[in-house]
């Protein structure tokens, strides 16, 4: 079994279902991106593996251990991160205090997790007494991850961590996603860029309508000649 | 010399009482501006609460000076504050379990949570009355007892740091200067819990959860801060705030329930100068309000007179009565609110 796997997860906002029967799995250490066209269904799956969307159906376990029922930050404490889309700091608190406030639930000292954060984004440490708010976009982003980095999660989820950056944030942004995974963490990460994203995929999931359309390596998916013609613009 | 006697008549009539008035809209916004910076409404009751925090205080200073304590040069009141603050803050954490967590737990919007606490301000307002009336009587005897209406002077040991006679005596000045045991009481004061505040605030983990909840709620939720705790130490920081800062104004001038109430416009004014939902703001929106209250408010005929001896004004160079104080503040809100609505230090916009 895989170390997250979320099967047949059926479930919406309302009375309409957005997902039907969606699965998604990661193994340990491994980067898992979800792309698909707008409105399929990727934020809302993700959102739903991390128990912000209720299920009509579907398992989640995490490790082996059921987690389905639980709130998003039980599963916080349960070895899951979470980074959200936007209003993914605490704009007027300064950076060291935003990776503090991420480690708010250990009472253990955290400085060496700190350093670790630091040191895969050392534009970080430089700037630690700026307030978040003031932070350029790609910046602001690094902040995100250190965030959830700061809890020491086994399973780090981003949702479109590379939203509204330049081509070269972005890239640089994907290296130390890779760095991360490298650590032993695994990555569930929603994206718009497709490419890219696959480029660096070990698995990718293509969703369709709130419905796994193709599943494959993220390799063998920018090779698919179908995937290519309707998702990836030729 | 006549430059000397304008900067003493000017320290006497205004920076004096601007700055301890001042320090006591500087506590009172600070209130203000945290709840609506957690709890993300306007408390309209901030006002009774700094009246019942001071009815409470009135009672225990009774109590006190019956029992033959006092403080010698101090206002026993300041013994009497301490008690004062920790049931005050009961109240304020019983009325948020009976009254506003119900309304936060469906959600309501911010101006149905401004109506109910226009609510509990009423019924704060009535229960001041009541608690310092009906209570005086066992502690003060029937005789001396208050009503819920009276301007009650609690105010004991020593009255003046320099009295004008004494100042006079030492200079030989025309001008008197008179420096009184409460505005110094005031002003350190304020010192203390504003330093206090901003070191809790700034700090602590416990402090910081609270500026995280106020900076984005649903990531401070994913954090793993507990909402209801933050929720608590707001209210209990709000009602000392209260608390003291209306103890130092009814130990300053008296203390009267209605002008409690009254108080509101100008903390109201000033915590949005400065930026609501930002404590410097509220601290330096507190000083511009009483600054521009007093200044405004003043005739400036014997300072002009000083100055320049050659224009001898015919009136009093008042630019407002008195009795108008409130417009001061009024007329600020309405040009913040208008040319700069997140206030000079970039608060929430209302």
């Amino acid at each position: 079994m895989s170390f997250l796997t979320a099967s047949a997860m059926t479930g919406g906002y309302g009375k309409a279902d957005i997902l039907h029967s969606c699965n998604l799995s990661v193994e340990k250490g491994q980067i898992a991106v979800i792309v698909g066209p707008n409105g399929a269904g990727k934020s809302t799956a993700m959102k739903a593996v991390f128990g912000m969307l209720p299920l009509r159906d579907g398992k989640i376990t995490l490790d082996g251990t059921d987690i389905t029922a639980l709130s998003p930050q039980q599963r916080v404490s349960k070895g899951m991160g979470f980074v959200p889309q936007v209003n993914n700091v605490f704009p007027t608190m300064t950076v060291e205090e935003n990776l503090e406030m991420g480690a708010y639930i250990r009472h253990d000292d955290f400085s060496d997790t700190l350093e670790m954060v630091y040191a895969l984004f050392p534009i970080l440490r430089d700037k630690r007494r700026q307030h978040a708010g003031e932070l350029s976009g790609g910046q602001r982003q690094q902040v995100a991850v250190g965030r959830a980095l700061m809890t020491q999660p086994k399973l780090l989820m981003l949702d479109e961590p590379t939203a509204g950056v330049s081509p070269i944030v972005m890239d640089e942004l994907f290296d130390r996603i890779i760095e991360v995974a490298r650590t032993g963490i695994s990555i569930l990460m929603v994206e718009q860029n497709a490419r890219q994203a696959l480029d660096i995929a070990d698995i990718g999931y293509v969703l369709v309508q709130g419905r796994n359309a193709y599943t494959d390596t993220g390799a063998a998916l920018l090779a698919d000649a179908e995937v290519r013609r309707t998702f990836l613009g030729g | 010399m006549d430059a000397i006697n304008a900067l003493v008549a000017l320290t006497n009539y205004v920076i004096i009482p601007a700055t301890s008035y001042g320090a006591q809209l500087a506590l009172g916004a600070l209130g203000v501006t945290l709840v609506y910076a957690i709890l993300r409404f306007s408390n309209f009751a901030h006002g009774d609460t700094m009246a019942f925090g001071t009815a409470i205080t009135i009672l225990m200073t009774w109590i006190i000076q019956q029992a033959g304590l006092s403080l010698g040069p101090l206002p026993t009141a300041l013994l009497a504050l301490p008690i004062g603050i920790v049931l005050t803050a009961g109240f304020a954490l019983l009325t948020d379990r009976i009254v506003y967590r119900h309304y936060r737990k469906i959600r309501a919007s911010p101006v149905v949570m401004v109506m109910v606490s226009v609510g509990v301000m009423f019924v704060m307002n009535a229960l001041t009355r009541i608690v310092i009336s009906v209570f005086s009587v066992p502690i003060l005897g029937a005789r001396e007892a208050v009503s819920g209406v009276d301007e009650i002077q609690f105010a004991d040991g020593a009255r003046f740091l320099i009295s004008a006679r004494d100042f006079r005596d030492w200079t030989g000045l025309a001008e008197p200067l008179a420096l009184r045991a409460t505005s110094v009481i005031t002003v350190v004061t304020t010192v203390i819990v504003v330093v206090a505040l901003f070191w809790f605030l700034n700090r602590t983990r416990a402090g910081k959860s609270m500026r995280a909840f106020s900076d984005n709620e649903d990531l401070a939720l994913l954090s793993g801060i507990n909402p209801a705790r933050v929720v608590a130490i707001t209210w209990i920081i709000a009602a000392a705030l209260a608390t003291i800062a209306g103890t130092l104004y009814g130990l300053d001038k008296s203390f009267k329930a209605f002008n409690y109430f009254q108080l509101l416009l100008p903390i109201f004014a000033a915590a949005i100068v400065g930026g609501i939902g930002n404590p410097v703001g509220a601290v330096v929106g507190g000083f511009i309000i009483a600054f521009s209250e007093v200044g405004i408010t003043y005739a400036w005929k014997k300072v002009m007179g000083y100055i320049l001896p050659a224009w001898e004004p015919s009136g009093l160079v008042q630019l407002l009565s008195t009795d108008y104080k409130f417009a001061v503040s009024f007329t600020i809100l309405i040009i913040v609110l208008i040319f700069r609505p997140t206030g000079l230090f970039k608060g929430k916009t209302i």
